[in-house]
């Protein structure tokens, strides 16, 4: 019972990290997407083809991948590791956190940015032409009638996103941050018990599960009305 | 004059000439269909007329005012198209409705966003002018038979209710001039009556319309003038006694006969 209480302890510590990249990555990579969303939408034919190409890029590769390179590359080639960067939370230092937070921020700002494209562009055409006929500007257009529209259309595929988000926050243990994955295996080595490993199942299932309700929810709201 | 003057219009896409000069006006109070087979451009010049294509050449004036002229440059800013479109209403073929709307909410939505922008103390007496129009919706709504209907949702609706709630909603703005595009071409034979109905209740209290369709019956009964197009331009345009009745154009013989 010790035991189980030190462990819970440990792990809910590990969690609590995983949580902050959890919440973090979806506070800045969805206005991040929005905005990536936008540029692969512009004019500018080269702007569009670079942004679609950077989309890409990061879609094409595994996040793992990408968390090495934004952590390990400053050291090897510009000499200068993260290590060094002054980023401090009392006297811990968070510089591989912010790593790889930074990591997960853009990986996820790209797949954000294809399911707020495809929900932008699946409003039918005629929905903003009844806007335009009926006199309204192009911004009351946008929120009045587009914008709810497309939250109802990306719902679904980003509620698929965030629930991922939540299993692959355990990537991070590579670059050394300390979520409930890593906590558990400092159990496994230090303390020679291995069911602590899989005790962070319930973690991330019970996680999963308020996040399912959440969108379950929200979908409900939305589908009250149409379709 | 008349009231609606159609003057020399041209619109191309890329290469493709799609209207080649179109000329004709229509007194207060009349209804005008415009029949012709697909890719005939009658689609496209009932877009001009609603801005929703800018013309290539030619112009537009309702009642003495020009509001399209291809030559002034004043009259394409946007906020010139934003002021003179309200001249036209516009009905199209596949409803268009605002799905998260309800019915009455569809109908309001446009009128209380302009009176919110164009009346000054909309502020101060907002519930004041939302009753009003909220009121208006509901007499409108009556008019067509779908006033306890107001608190649905499109998606609860029949096709033929919604496009005429459609017709309502283009109503609320008062246009001078209501255009439909092909307005029945998505509904089954007995919506489509429930709708030409309407229109037909329309024109019997003096509303100017023009007519897109492939209802022929319609066309014939319940417009003052017909013009049927074919590659862009107007083949043939007269009373639809002399459209139906004796044909002069060959093109028109054999689309009348298909």
């Amino acid at each position: 019972m010790e035991t189980f209480l030190s462990v819970s302890g440990k792990l809910a510590q590990g969690f609590g990290t995983t949580l902050s990249l959890f919440f973090l990555t979806l506070l800045f990579a969805i206005p991040l997407g929005l905005l990536f969303a936008c540029i692969s939408r512009v004019r500018l034919k080269a702007l569009r083809f670079l942004m679609r190409a950077f989309i890409y890029i990061i879609r094409g590769t595994p996040l793992l991948l990408q968390l090495m390179i934004v952590v390990y590359l400053p050291g090897i080639v510009f000499n200068n590791p993260l290590t060094k960067w002054p980023v401090f939370k009392g006297n811990v230092p968070l510089s591989y956190f912010c790593g790889a937070l930074f990591a997960f921020v853009i990986n996820y700002a790209c797949y954000f940015a294809e399911i707020f494209r495809g929900g932008i562009e699946n409003i039918p055409k005629g929905q903003y032409e009844a806007c335009e006929v009926l006199g309204m500007s192009h911004s009351q257009t946008f929120f009045r009638v587009i914008l709810l529209q497309v939250i109802r259309n990306i719902v679904a595929p980003m509620s698929n996103e965030v629930v991922t988000l939540v299993k692959d926050t355990a990537l991070a243990r590579t670059v050394s941050v300390v979520e409930i994955y890593f906590a558990a295996s400092e159990i496994l080595r230090l303390q020679f018990i291995i069911w602590p490993l899989f005790y962070t199942g319930a973690f991330y299932l019970g996680f999963s599960a308020l996040l399912t309700l959440l969108f379950g929810m929200i979908e409900k709201r939305l589908s009250r009305y149409w379709r | 004059m008349a009231f609606l003057e159609v003057k020399n219009l041209t619109k191309s896409f890329g290469d493709t000439r799609v209207l080649k000069g179109i000329d004709f006006d229509l007194n207060s109070g009349e209804v005008l269909s415009i029949i012709g087979s697909s890719g005939s451009g009658k689609t496209t010049l009932l877009r001009c007329l609603n801005f929703l294509e800018t013309a290539d050449g030619g112009s537009i004036s309702v009642d003495g005012k020009a509001v399209f002229d291809a030559g002034d440059p004043l009259l394409s800013s946007h906020k010139a198209i934003r002021h003179n479109r309200i001249n036209f209403g516009l009905v199209f073929q596949s409803f268009n409705l605002f799905p998260q709307y309800s019915v009455l909410r569809n109908l309001t939505l446009a009128a209380a966003l302009k009176a919110s922008e164009e009346n000054p103390d909309y502020k101060k007496r907002k519930k004041e002018i939302n009753a009003e129009l909220d009121e208006r919706a509901l007499r409108l709504l009556d008019r067509i038979g779908l006033k306890e209907k107001k608190d649905s949702f499109p998606c609860e609706l029949s096709g033929g209710q919604q496009q005429r709630v459609a017709i309502a909603r283009a109503l609320m703005l008062t246009p001078r001039i209501l255009c439909f595009d092909e307005p029945t071409s998505a509904l089954d034979p007995e919506l489509t009556k429930e709708v030409l109905r309407v229109i037909k209740d329309l024109r019997t209290e003096g509303n100017t319309m023009i007519v897109v369709t492939h209802e022929m019956d319609f066309a014939r009964d319940a417009s003052d003038k017909v013009i049927f197009m074919a590659n862009g331009i107007i083949e043939e345009s007269g009373t639809p006694d002399k459209i139906f009745g004796s044909p002069e154009s060959p093109l028109l013989t054999s689309f009348l006969n298909q």
